[in-house]
């Protein structure tokens, strides 16, 4: 008995020292930038990036120039809020009436519309980029958030996710709005969403996330300064005409700030939105 | 104006009205576009003249895009390779009872990398990963008595660093997968097994490898949804589509060169295709394979 529980002590500390060793090396990266962000850009530039601490150069300057609102930093922070948040509420509000629908009902061809909801998620975006692109061109939508918003908000994997949600629901509650004298949107409205708290949280995290740290689409899109999200604002930061290390390292490492307070307070729900599908398959 | 009420409130009528923005967004943003695709794919768009199936037999003679396919298809299999196994092993070790105190605290450090953007992310890559001899992959060589490397600037250590990149940022998520699924496995079963004597690897190779299969599926249907349509990690190591002798290009990092860089539409729809064709054979195959659909004999 007492070897047992020696024995197990030992694989206990291995198991740890490979766990602990897994968690630094994904650490290693945030705490490169973390450090990076009190260094002076010019010395990324000639030193590359390192673990190095010297106080003698190290100071918060980077800070004071983000926020000094020299740069357009803040303006690139507030679009991209602007459209997460856009996208969050439409992309639930439109994706959980559709799978309200696929849930609660029978009806002709619903095997046939739930397959396509099953083939758009495994279906690339890349593959559609072009074509929707001259199509957003044509309709004269380019430049605008609409673009970035409007093709998303029947989300097949937000979709996918409520549906499984809602097929656990209760069926006597829809029984009884209807006996109550409730049409049917109003039992969605008044019986339904009210249920479906921890599933919007879950996939408002998940959308929210995708939408703050989107970049292709909005690459495409967007081609004025002004509305530049924040991925794009960044990456514009280093470009031919002058590389501005100093706000890059600073704003890099302050655009996962805000993420990562969220996390912080609403961890299991991150948890249960990334991993939302595993489980079922 | 009663009658349309009325027949909208219609409880036969009602599902429809629920699906209908589903049905509107498809057609808009799926349908039309991939037949726009596939008709501007028989266009030289440049010329506007119909060139029928030119430009898929000039894909296949295309060096560059063999070699942007190449590219995407050895990323895909580094992934699989390294993001199925590891981080099965990992959610065994925190499913395990020595870490029922602890793995909770692990699991949030290993998910934050998840949190971060592919802009932020391939930026700090490229920066740990620059050719001085001080940034600080290239300290770590020296240290081990290496000499320094030109990383992005050669073709091996480059796919070894988008392959690392991700790692980092997908092996935490990954790890969740595979902890949801060990802890969906009933308890009995290993206490029954190791009651007859099996051992913990036995345990592993017997109960856990097949029991996790669904979420083994699920992982390797997104890793290769991703490893083929990968592009943006590519565009920030090389801070742009552009990589010494093309090493860092994609599939999509073709299809956008050709679409956006070169205005050649319709080529670049073909190349789309393509990637489409190759995704949706994939898909199905692995169907197949896993049993989700039957060939042949029918069930029973």
């Amino acid at each position: 008995m007492k070897s047992e529980k020696t024995s197990n002590l030992i694989q206990s500390i291995l198991i740890h020292i490979v766990l602990i060793i897994l968690a630094l090396l994904i650490l290693l990266p945030i705490y490169a930038i973390f450090l990076a962000s009190f260094k002076p850009g010019g010395l990324l530039v000639q030193y590359g990036l390192n673990l190095e601490i010297d106080f003698s150069v190290m100071s918060f300057d980077n800070y004071k120039l983000l926020f000094s609102g020299t740069s357009d930093y803040w303006i690139w922070f507030r679009n991209s809020l602007i459209i997460t948040a856009i996208s969050v509420v439409c992309t639930l509000a439109v994706s959980a009436f559709v799978a309200y629908g696929f849930a609660a009902y029978e009806f002709k061809f619903k095997q046939a519309a739930f397959l396509i909801v099953l083939l758009i998620l495994s279906v690339p975006f890349e593959v559609i980029m072009l074509p929707l692109y001259k199509q957003m061109t044509n309709w004269g939508l380019m430049d605008s958030y609409v673009a970035i918003v409007l093709p998303f908000v029947a989300h097949a994997s937000t979709i996918f996710f409520f549906r499984q949600y809602l097929l656990g629901m209760p069926i006597e509650l829809i029984e009884s709005g209807r006996i109550d004298g409730a049409n049917e949107y109003s039992i969605f409205l008044r019986l339904i969403v009210p249920i479906m708290k921890p599933a919007f949280a879950a996939m408002a995290i998940l959308n929210g996330m995708n939408a703050w740290n989107n970049y292709l689409w909005p690459l495409l899109v967007i081609s004025s300064n002004s509305k530049y999200t924040l991925t794009l604002g960044l990456n514009t930061l280093l470009s031919p005409y002058g590389n501005n290390y100093s706000l890059l390292l600073v704003g890099s490492f302050f655009s996962i700030v805000p993420i990562f307070i969220l996390f912080v307070c609403f961890q299991k729900y991150f948890i249960e939105g990334m991993t939302a599908g595993a489980v079922k398959g | 104006m009663k009658t349309i009420k009325k027949f909208v409130y219609n409880q036969k009528v009602a599902p429809y009205v629920f699906i209908l923005p589903f049905v509107l967004s498809v057609l808009l943003f799926w349908v039309v576009p991939i037949a726009q695709g596939i008709r501007l794919s028989f266009f030289n768009t440049l010329q506007e003249e119909f060139v029928g199936l030119k430009n898929y037999t000039k894909i296949f003679s295309d060096k560059i895009f063999l070699k942007a396919l190449y590219h995407s298809v050895r990323y895909t299999i580094g992934t699989l390779i390294l993001l199925l196994p590891l981080p099965l092993l990992f959610a065994t070790m925190l499913n395990s009872k020595l870490t029922s105190k602890t793995a909770g605290f692990f699991k949030s450090i290993y998910f934050i990398p998840a949190l971060t953007s592919v802009v932020v992310a391939g930026t700090i890559f490229r920066l740990m990963f620059g050719e001085l001899d001080t940034s600080l992959a290239n300290q770590v060589l020296n240290a081990l008595g290496g000499s320094s490397i030109k990383w992005l600037k050669m073709d091996w250590p480059s796919y070894f660093i988008l392959l690392l990149l991700a790692c980092w940022r997908w092996m935490g998520v990954n790890i969740l997968y595979y902890l949801a699924g060990l802890q969906s496995i009933p308890a009995d079963l290993y206490e029954a097994a190791s009651i007859d004597g099996a051992t913990k690897l036995q345990q592993f190779t017997h109960i856990s490898i097949p029991l996790v299969q669904p979420t083994t599926v699920y992982v390797m249907t997104i890793s290769i949804y991703a490893g083929l349509s990968m592009y943006v990690e590519s565009s920030m190591l090389w801070t742009g589509n552009n990589s010494p002798m093309n090493i860092g290009l994609t599939i999509v990092g073709y299809l956008y060169r050709q679409g956006i860089e070169k205005r050649n539409m319709g080529y670049a729809c073909a190349v789309g295709m393509i990637l489409l064709i190759i995704v949706m054979v994939i898909n199905i195959l692995q169907l197949i394979a896993n049993g989700t659909i039957k060939v042949g004999k029918k069930e029973g």
